[in-house]
């Protein structure tokens, strides 16, 4: 028994010697491995951003007035909104229609009048090409209107007072400033888990059957579990230098909080990596065929991770079976996981839910990898 | 005529071997066009910002008929469904943790007797921030049906928006994101089709037997990129259905010159994907050169996060990504109905990219041996 258990180890640690220095050789798979993530990380820090800061607004005034006037000091006191006067509407729709303004305010002829009389109306155009811009426009250029109006009213100077009104007090939890920048750093750590797994595992096992060298493993006495474990070790290793700069970076360069337990993020982060590693080998193993393993790694990997893993679009607005494609990826089990533990806090029932399920993923993808490289030819 | 037919028809034999090699493998059909399909439906509906469905709870401490008839309004609006009633404010951090609810709406015991005075009665809304555009979007909701509840009632600043949208009159993302991937999806594969057209072969040493018949490098290359662009061409064909017999998007640009937008992007992609193949050793390489360029070309394009909010320094780089002008042509020809004097300025970098990476390629063919 002794023996068996440490001929398991030789051949294991003579396995991993040999990918770890097959890793190391190609350069391509250290660019992947420590380039493409730390570009991913200073993109996604410094370059991506839903947050609308300083939008180019038209602003057209029919009739000069004083509530006109006070509008228009209230949308430059806006950091979100940088207005220029426009004379002519005309005009206006040409800077639109050239992406010069986001959105034009028009303030019409009976601005002052119907204002006056307690129903002042406001056109506001915008460029729906944008739409996720043109809508948090909106709601900033409704507020900031309503903003201006409402403290005429207050001072009497204008408007309907006397009936009451409702005022909302807002606060957003975990992200108080509303930074996009907050939630895209947590999802950064899910997709580099995935693209390291994905990209660097899928060729491996294609690979050595295309080129006829897994077959000569097959008369060593080397069993498919350690071929599985020897390809995987090296890029945990590699992962977990990835995972290290994601939080170096989160903390230090973009202030990103991590408000939960830093051993709950440790611990999950790797689980994911191992889920991830373990898809590419499957991939790699089922396929057989580099071509339609790099594709297939591609598309199963990146894409979902991106679009249906709840990173940027929120899952509760999906139909049912886009929601059960989301849940079959393993990625959306772990973002909902670490973006809490990133911004809310260490929430254990959560953690083990999450872990439970990415140690089934792992269980089941050891089970599937391990028969693609059984001994058989077929 | 005879020359010229000598110059052709050794490029079309070639062209038919490649189209053959991708083809000839049943695995390889299924990967290149079903997850076109796949894509454009799962990301159609998952990649969207507009709310449909917000589950929130309720903290109404002041039970009156005031605050009853706001709360009915929310309801009234069919986006925000309504997931637990709270008896007291302890419980409001459970709901929001557990991601019960995606905002809870806490009106106090005084909100009656306020509003019937004639004062403001504050409303607090906490929102889960843990995706603030989500959190942004639902806000907005809530604000416009206060807004609509204080006009009832003849108070609020009077105030009434007339909102006109071009071209997206109810802006719906998925209007913005579904003509975006017309581009993108068929970048990611078609990149990757190219790139593995020359390392594969380099790989099993028939390039160089490629090498040593009487075609030219010119010749190879166009035979080498002519496959990659159909498929291309292809994919973007399904996506385009997709959008506009599924999910009724609405074209109103010409076809031809979308088409003509999509042939030099597509150009451009297989020029890069061509030069990567020829720098590339093996497989292997090709294959992590591509995805090392993909994610950054795909992130810098616009399609998620606007161009216009990335740092100056990024806005520039984003000259030598072709999927950022595909993405402003396919969008503005879909959408706007663009014509060729407005989008011109977007073929001239996919075009330098092309009679860059193209050429570029024929010369690594032959220098470029290990």
């Amino acid at each position: 028994m002794s023996a068996t258990g440490s001929g398991f180890v030789q051949r294991l640690t003579a396995l991993v010697r040999k990918e770890m220095r097959q890793m190391v050789r190609d350069r391509s798979n250290l660019l992947v491995g420590f380039l493409l993530p730390l570009a991913l990380i200073l993109l996604f820090g410094y370059g991506l951003s839903f947050d609308v800061r300083n939008a180019p607004v038209a602003v057209v005034i029919d009739t000069p007035s004083v509530a006109a006037r006070e509008v228009v000091s209230g949308l430059e006191g806006s950091r979100y909104l940088a207005p220029r006067r426009v004379t002519t509407m005309a005009e206006a729709e040409h800077l639109l229609g050239d992406g010069r303004v986001d959105a034009i305010v028009h303030l019409p002829v009976d601005f002052a009048r119907r204002y006056a009389a307690g129903r002042a109306r406001v056109q506001i155009v915008l460029n729906g090409i944008d739409s996720v811009t043109a809508s948090t426009l909106e709601a900033y250029l409704s507020g900031s209107i309503s903003k201006t109006l409402e403290h005429r009213v207050d001072r009497g100077e204008g408007g309907l007072s006397g009936a009451g009104q409702v005022e909302i007090v807002q606060r957003v939890w975990f992200n108080e400033t509303s930074n996009s920048t907050w939630y895209l750093v947590p999802g950064l750590v899910v997709l580099i888990m995935t693209l390291v797994g994905a990209f660097l595992t899928s060729l491996l096992v294609a690979r050595e059957w295309e080129r006829g060298t897994l077959e000569s493993l097959f008369v060593t006495p080397v069993r498919p579990l350690e071929i599985v474990l020897a390809k995987l070790a090296p890029y945990i290793l590699v992962g977990l230098v990835d995972l290290a700069m994601c939080l170096v970076a989160a903390r230090v360069l973009f202030d990103v909080p991590i408000r939960g337990s830093l051993l709950a993020v440790l611990v999950s982060s790797t689980m994911y990596l191992i889920v991830s590693l373990l898809l590419g080998l499957w991939i790699s193993g089922a396929t057989r065929n580099q071509f339609a393993a790099s594709q297939v790694a591609l598309l199963t990997s990146f894409m979902p991770a991106m679009m249906l893993s709840g990173f940027v679009f929120d899952l509760r607005n999906v139909p049912l079976g886009v929601e059960i494609a989301a849940q079959i990826v393993p990625a959306t089990h772990f973002m909902t996981l670490i973006k809490t533990l990133f911004l809310a806090g260490t929430d254990w029932a959560m953690v083990a839910r999450s872990c439970a399920i990415l140690g089934g993923y792992a269980l089941l993808l050891t089970f599937l990898t391990r028969r693609t490289v059984r001994k058989r030819l077929d | 005529m005879e020359a010229l037919s000598a110059l052709i028809f050794p490029i079309l034999t070639l062209i038919r071997k490649e189209l053959l090699a991708i083809f000839k493998d049943p695995a390889n059909r299924i990967v290149l066009f079903a997850p076109a399909f796949v894509q454009t439906l799962l990301f159609g509906y998952a990649a969207s910002f507009d709310l449909t469905n917000v589950p929130y709870a309720v903290l109404d401490q002041s039970h009156s008929a005031a605050s009853s008839e706001l709360l009915a309004r929310l309801d009234g609006t069919g986006v925000f469904r309504r997931e637990a009633t709270l008896a007291n404010a302890n419980q409001i951090a459970q709901v929001i943790d557990e991601q019960r609810a995606l905002m809870v709406i806490a009106i106090p015991a005084d909100f009656a007797e306020s509003l019937a005075a004639g004062r403001r009665a504050p409303v607090q809304l906490i929102l889960d921030g843990r995706n603030s555009t989500t959190a942004g979007s639902a806000s907005g909701y809530v604000a416009s049906v206060v807004a609509a509840f204080n006009a009832a009632r003849g108070g609020g600043p009077g105030l009434e928006l007339v909102r006109r949208a071009w071209f997206n009159p109810n802006l719906e993302s998925r209007w913005q994101i579904v003509p975006a991937m017309v581009a993108t999806l068929s970048m990611l594969q078609t990149l990757l089709l190219a790139a593995l057209s020359v390392a594969r072969e380099r790989e099993q040493g028939t390039f160089d037997q490629l090498l040593v018949t009487p075609l030219t490098p010119l010749q190879i290359l166009v035979g080498k990129s002519v496959p990659s662009i159909v498929v291309g061409m292809l994919q973007s064909t399904i996506v385009l259905l997709i959008s506009l017999f599924w999910f009724d998007i609405p074209m109103s640009g010409s076809v031809w010159l979308l088409y003509l937008g999509l042939l030099g992007f597509t150009g451009a992609s297989v020029g890069i994907g061509m030069s990567l193949s020829s720098v590339a050793l093996n497989m292997q390489q090709a294959m992590l050169y591509t995805f090392l360029i993909i994610m950054p070309l795909t992130l810098l394009s616009g399609l998620i996060t606007p161009v216009r909010n990335m740092p100056e320094v990024l806005q520039v780089a984003t000259y030598a990504n072709p999927l950022r002008f595909g993405v402003d042509l396919v969008r503005r020809v879909y959408l706007e109905g663009a014509g060729i004097t407005d989008i011109y300025h977007d073929f001239i970098p996919m075009f330098v990219i092309a009679a860059l990476t193209l050429p570029l390629a024929a010369w690594l063919f032959r220098h470029r041996l290990a």
